[in-house]
């Protein structure tokens, strides 16, 4: 049994977030990279499901920039049995992703049996790689999963909806599915898992391995700036019942013309 | 020369970082308040490997350098100097048997702390011998076939919940020094009387007594080396463990400052946040230029340990320097928190009440520089 888990190194949530000068991408040196958390709860789901199954291969594939490849090496301390990294630049789009992944995880030689990832990156959030892969390779797929069970070659899902409710799926292998937080409870990497996990293997391929080119790129950036700063809130003063209804006036009319709400 | 480290022991420092911050700073200021042992986070920490980083790999250990160790011990400590002390007492314990135990002691004693989760204690201190080890009165008999132990030893960390103690002890007092013995003692041998925990100022969730031995009988074979190497083998533990607990103190000046810069960031006083006063902004740069000079010399320390090169003398530059800062430190953290510092809502005071015990054991800072003196002098 083969299972795939997509991981993805994201700026650690308490990051200070700042556009390049040149407005192109965000400032990317400073940056300390994490696993994205949702992957953390694909690759807990994983490893669970080789507990029952000890003979399922757990292979975590990671594209993004190369001088890290942290998350992959977290994900095998935790206890994958290999990682494929595809090196790139951290501003690809979500189908160019998704299409390295692809190409990492057939490089592989070993057909998917299920194909794990996090809901969304807490980076772009763009809540679309998981889909557009289950596309590329013509599977099911279910996102925003909250509940996993095995039952041979067929696997039960829930999924949150609106208003608290579940969805309850079963659906025949392969199928790709994208975890959200509750799930699962993620392992810590345990120390002798860190040292286990330097002698793993991971193989490192280039966009050009996995047949990725400028080409496949469907959304250009145009520039990243940061939003505006919130001007200083406006205090009007309405305790004199004489001007109350000029203080009331000048509201709305600000309220039409500055704030655009009515 | 290289100041960075490995991409390993940045894993291991985010595993035990992570740790702390999950398990460990949750539960920090209702154990210290209740004085209550972390047995749960203890066990946690051990299954994650965090536990016993000082037994070689040939033992079932997990083959770390004491760079490793510091790295690891300023990790836990930024979650709790209090339960940290109680992890290092482990080490502290397990260390004299990695430095002088035969290969059948280390098999028998530190294997079995790998395979399961046990507590050890050191017992080097008497209730009239702190400083001057040397002076220690705790007697260890020739009773034939076995050692005889009998004395009273004090401020035991971990000596409650212990399963294994390592005794330093004289066999006689009048040869000073070179009477000192160290044994190896299983704490289910009759004859052993547990003190009362003592109720202390800080580091209250880690359990400390005094201990005494009655007529402790003891296998011949659990001594390290022969009678009267033991203040050798002391004397080496503290090149490996004052790096150690010198490591301690930067994880709580490190925390103190994360915790100082957060507040001043936020607390308004004359229209702006504190941290655009000089007073504060002074207060602060004072604790990171500390926190990265300590760091400098606890890493050293435990480097030259690792390649061999007598350290003591920067052991104890680390050991005082770390933990005299980590005083100053959380003082000023607790000035910049102002009343709400003082208060027990906040996190601050309990690191300046767990700062004050690391300037005391392990060597006092007064000792350090007895230490530093003896060797520049000679």
């Amino acid at each position: 049994m083969n299972i795939f888990v997509c991981v993805k190194q994201v700026p650690d949530t308490e990051t200070k977030i700042i556009p390049t000068s040149d407005g192109s991408f965000i400032e990317t040196a400073s940056i300390k990279w994490i696993m994205n958390p949702y992957d953390e709860y694909a690759v807990e789901q994983a490893l669970l499901i080789k507990t029952t199954i000890p003979e399922a291969n757990v292979t975590v594939v990671r594209v993004g920039s190369v001088k890290d490849t942290e998350a992959l090496r977290t994900a095998m301390a935790m206890g994958a049995d290999e990682a494929s990294h595809v090196a790139a630049g951290d501003n690809l789009d979500s189908y160019s992703i998704a299409k390295a992944l692809k190409g990492a995880i057939e490089k592989t030689g070993r057909k998917p049996d299920i194909i794990l990832a996090g809901k969304q990156a807490i980076d772009d959030d763009c809540l679309q790689v998981p889909q557009i892969l289950a596309e590329m390779f013509n599977l099911p797929s279910v996102s925003v999963i909250v509940g996993f069970e095995m039952n041979g070659t067929t696997v039960k899902v829930k999924r949150e909806v609106e208003g608290g409710a579940l969805e309850v799926y079963e659906i025949a292998t392969p199928v790709v599915l994208a975890c959200n937080k509750g799930l699962n409870t993620p392992r810590y990497a345990s120390l002798p898992g860190i040292m286990k996990a330097k002698k793993k293997p991971l193989a490192q391929l280039s966009l050009a391995d996995v047949g990725v080119t400028d080409a496949d790129r469907r959304v250009k950036y145009s520039g990243f700036k940061l939003p505006p700063e919130k001007p200083a809130g406006k205090k009007f003063d309405a305790t004199d019942a004489a001007k109350q209804k000029d203080v009331v006036a000048q509201v709305v009319g600000l309220l039409r013309t500055e704030a655009k709400v009515l | 020369m290289d100041f960075a480290l490995t991409s390993e022991q940045r894993e291991i420092r985010e595993l035990a970082l992570k740790f702390a911050r999950n398990e460990m700073i949750p539960l920090a200021q209702e154990y210290d308040e209740k004085g209550t042992f972390p047995t749960e986070i203890f066990k946690k920490a051990w299954e994650l490997g965090l536990i016993n980083v000082c037994i070689p790999a040939e033992y079932g250990g997990p083959g770390f350098t004491g760079l490793d160790g510091v790295i690891i011990g300023e990790s836990l400590a930024y979650g709790c100097m209090g339960m940290n002390t109680s992890f290092m007492a482990n080490d502290l314990a397990l260390l004299p048997i990695v430095i002088g135990g035969t290969d059948e002691q280390k098999k028998k004693f530190l294997t079995p702390f790998t395979q399961e989760f046990k507590i050890a204690s050191f017992c080097l201190t008497e209730p009239g011998n702190g400083s001057d080890a040397g002076g220690i009165k705790t007697s260890i008999k020739d009773g034939g076939d076995h050692w005889i132990i009998n004395g009273e030893k004090m401020w035991i960390t971990n000596a409650g919940y212990a399963d294994l103690f390592v005794v330093y002890g004289t066999i006689d007092v009048t040869l000073k020094h070179k009477g000192i013995s160290a044994v190896i003692v299983d704490a289910k041998t009759a004859g052993i009387v547990l003190g009362k925990k003592e109720d202390k100022m800080g580091h209250r969730s880690s359990d400390t007594r005094g201990v005494r031995f009655n007529n402790v009988k003891v296998p011949k074979e659990n001594m390290l080396g022969k009678p009267g190497e033991g203040w050798a083998i002391a004397m080496s533990t503290l090149d490996h463990s004052r790096p150690l607990v010198a490591s301690s103190a930067l994880g709580g000046a490190q925390r103190a400052l994360d915790l100082s810069i957060q507040y001043a960031k936020e607390r308004i006083q004359f229209g702006v946040p504190i941290a655009k006063h000089q007073a504060v902004q002074f207060m602060i740069a004072e604790m990171g230029m500390k926190i990265e000079a300590s760091r400098l010399l606890v890493h050293k320390a435990a480097w030259m340990c690792d390649q061999g090169i007598k350290n003591t003398e920067v052991a104890s530059y680390a050991k005082a320097f770390a933990s005299d800062s980590c005083m100053q430190i959380t003082t000023d953290a607790v000035q910049i928190y102002g009343g709400y510092g003082y208060s027990k809502e906040y996190p601050v005071e309990k690191l300046m009440r767990d700062a004050k015990l690391i300037q005391i054991y392990e060597g006092t800072s007064q000792i350090q520089r007895l230490v530093m003196s003896r060797e520049l002098l000679k």
